[in-house]
């Protein structure tokens, strides 16, 4: 069976490594996955309705996904920016802050919650001024956009960095030679072959603020209605007692997810597809550089 | 030679230096006031009533209690993810087969459902309510707000880390060499130790610290599936969410501040390997 799904090989250890891995997928994520849908089903539509659909779930669901979507978008433009500064550009300190960009991959959550709010407190670093001008951030909605930008800020460099360090110069030159301007060969050149890395970006930094938990409660506020994100109401509706409320918008939490999941890697594959297919030879070719 | 030349210095190419250098104060102020201020943040209230109110954090027995169970939690998962990890890498580096595309999704999977959610599913499946509560009641067999379920949790969040990194390493060397070692008469695990491994220990030790840093740090799914049992099944992050919300700041960021060198510690190892791997793509 297993023989004729694969090609033939001399290489050992397929059905051992194979089996091995579904069998620990299914143990650990397919099974208590499936468990939830199956609870789900037992509420029945009416019930999971009313918990699913509920005026503060919608709210909560609405700001998820608002908040995320600021964040990814903040992180769309200026982690595009980091990245062109970073593989462009030389200046004092610029190894430490490259290393510094995966900090919100290192950082437990919990302690980039504390931290922020810490920073953006009335009395903080950063909140005593912008208190002081009327802005306020911690425990307000400003807060959530906060944490969600920082958690969402490694995506967008880190996707787009290796695209802009192997575009090819010459590309560039070949514009300029032919009489575009700088902005002009950005917008026309450059943008586009970045263009699949930063949407791919985005869509990762997106994905991933919608399900944050850790880095978003210490921040918020958690005002049901006002500040209240979808992860912190099931959290809410478990110590409630309230499991088939928990559960249903859990449930609409993962197909959403699901979605993303499929979204993300269409995009993944465009961009792998935008890096082999090589754009540089064609122009390089017809501006007369030997490639 | 000439024309190539007099191309590489047209000042068509590349910006002003005025638009360079504000391009380049945005990029510095943002990582500043998102990167280094939170980090500066957690060392400044860690250590602001001295070193003895920081280094005091330490004798409290419920937070030993947690920093033991989070070494726990990450002594189990990183070598169940490890294991995991390479024997996902070899099925799908070095053969073809239908639904490969599938299998790497689901693999991915983890990453995007919440960890919330994740610790919930847990919860239904084993907790008194849950699909299996019963029978685990009929035979005291504790998961749910006991350490068990916080292991399990761990575990599934830091599924993807070892296998992500190892699989485009693995899938890129090939099965050449293999084949000739297998050819030479080696065994498959001689094959897989002495030539497979060598070629991937510095992807497989950039997934081992990854993975170690979010098994150590997650807060999300080990708070649902936690109970919040004082000095029984709080691992750090939680500790800190308690200690912070009892405005014991300084006890708060001191265990904080532990888990921000290890996130350091990540950051450094990280950039050695990019470094070393660099160095090894220049001489080939």
């Amino acid at each position: 069976m297993l023989r004729r799904l694969r090609k033939r090989s001399i290489i050992p250890g397929f059905g051992l490594t194979l089996g091995f891995t579904l069998f620990y997928l299914c143990l650990i994520v397919l099974i208590p996955l499936s468990a939830t849908f199956l609870e789900a089903s037992k509420i029945g539509w009416h019930e999971f309705w009313r918990a699913g659909a509920s005026p503060r779930a919608i709210a909560s669901y609405e700001l998820s996904f608002g908040a995320s979507l600021i964040g990814a978008t903040l992180n769309f433009v200026l982690g595009t920016l980091v990245a062109w500064v970073l593989v462009r550009y030389d200046f004092p300190f610029k190894r430490l802050l490259d290393s510094l960009v995966d900090l919100p991959f290192a950082l437990p959550t919990a302690v980039a919650g504390i931290a922020l709010t810490t920073l953006y407190a009335p009395h903080g670093w950063f909140g005593a001024p912008l208190t002081a001008a009327g802005i306020h951030v911690a425990f307000t909605r400003l807060g959530i956009i906060v944490a969600l930008t920082f958690i969402g800020l490694p995506f967008v460099v880190r996707t787009v960095q290796p695209v802009l360090e192997d575009l090819d110069r010459e590309l560039e030159e070949a514009a300029a030679s032919l009489g575009a301007g700088r902005l002009q060969t950005f917008s026309r050149v450059i943008f586009p072959a970045i263009l699949p890395a930063v949407l791919t970006g985005f869509a990762l930094a997106f994905a991933r603020g919608v399900g944050e938990y850790g880095s978003v409660i210490f921040i918020a506020g958690n005002m049901p209605m006002r500040t209240e994100i979808a992860p912190l109401l099931i959290v809410t509706k478990l110590e409630e007692y309230d499991y088939s409320g928990a559960t249903a918008i859990a449930v609409v939490m993962l197909v959403v997810s699901f979605v993303m999941l499929l979204g993300i890697n269409a995009l993944q594959s465009w961009n792998s597809e935008r890096e082999n297919m090589s754009v540089e030879q064609p122009v390089a070719l017809a501006a007369g550089v030997p490639v | 030679m000439v024309g190539t030349l007099h191309l590489r210095s047209a000042p068509a190419v590349g910006e002003s230096r005025l638009i360079r250098g504000t391009l380049i104060a945005i990029a510095v102020v943002f990582l500043s006031v998102f990167l280094l201020a939170p980090l500066a943040v957690v060392f400044a209230v860690a250590l602001g009533q001295g070193v003895a109110a920081f280094f005091s954090t330490f004798s409290n027995p419920d937070t030993l209690s947690a920093i033991w169970l989070t070494l726990v939690a990450a002594a189990v998962a990183v070598p169940a993810n490890l294991i995991f990890g390479i024997a996902a890498a070899w099925a799908i580096g070095k053969f073809q087969f239908v639904g490969k595309g599938i299998l790497i999704a689901l693999i991915d999977l983890p990453f995007s459902v919440s960890p919330v959610v994740a610790g919930l599913t847990y919860v239904l499946l084993f907790g008194a309510q849950g699909l299996l509560g019963p029978w685990l009641v009929a035979h005291n067999v504790h998961i749910i707000f006991a350490v068990p379920g916080i292991i399990l949790a761990t575990v599934f969040v830091t599924v993807p880390f070892v296998a992500r990194e190892l699989l485009p390493t693995m899938a890129a060397q090939g099965s050449e060499e293999e084949e000739a070692a297998l050819t030479l008469g080696a065994g498959g695990w001689q094959t897989f130790l002495r030539v497979t491994l060598p070629n991937v220990k510095w992807a497989l030790l950039y997934g081992v610290i990854l993975c170690n840093a979010r098994a150590m740090g997650e807060f999300g799914a080990v708070a649902v599936v936690s109970g919040h049992v004082a000095g029984l099944t709080n691992t750090m992050p939680l500790q800190i969410e308690i200690l912070y919300n009892d405005y014991q700041f300084v006890p708060a960021f001191a265990v904080a501040s532990l888990l921000a060198l290890l996130a350091l510690a990540t950051l450094v190892v990280k950039s050695v390997i990019e470094w070393r791997i660099a160095r090894r793509g220049a001489r080939v």
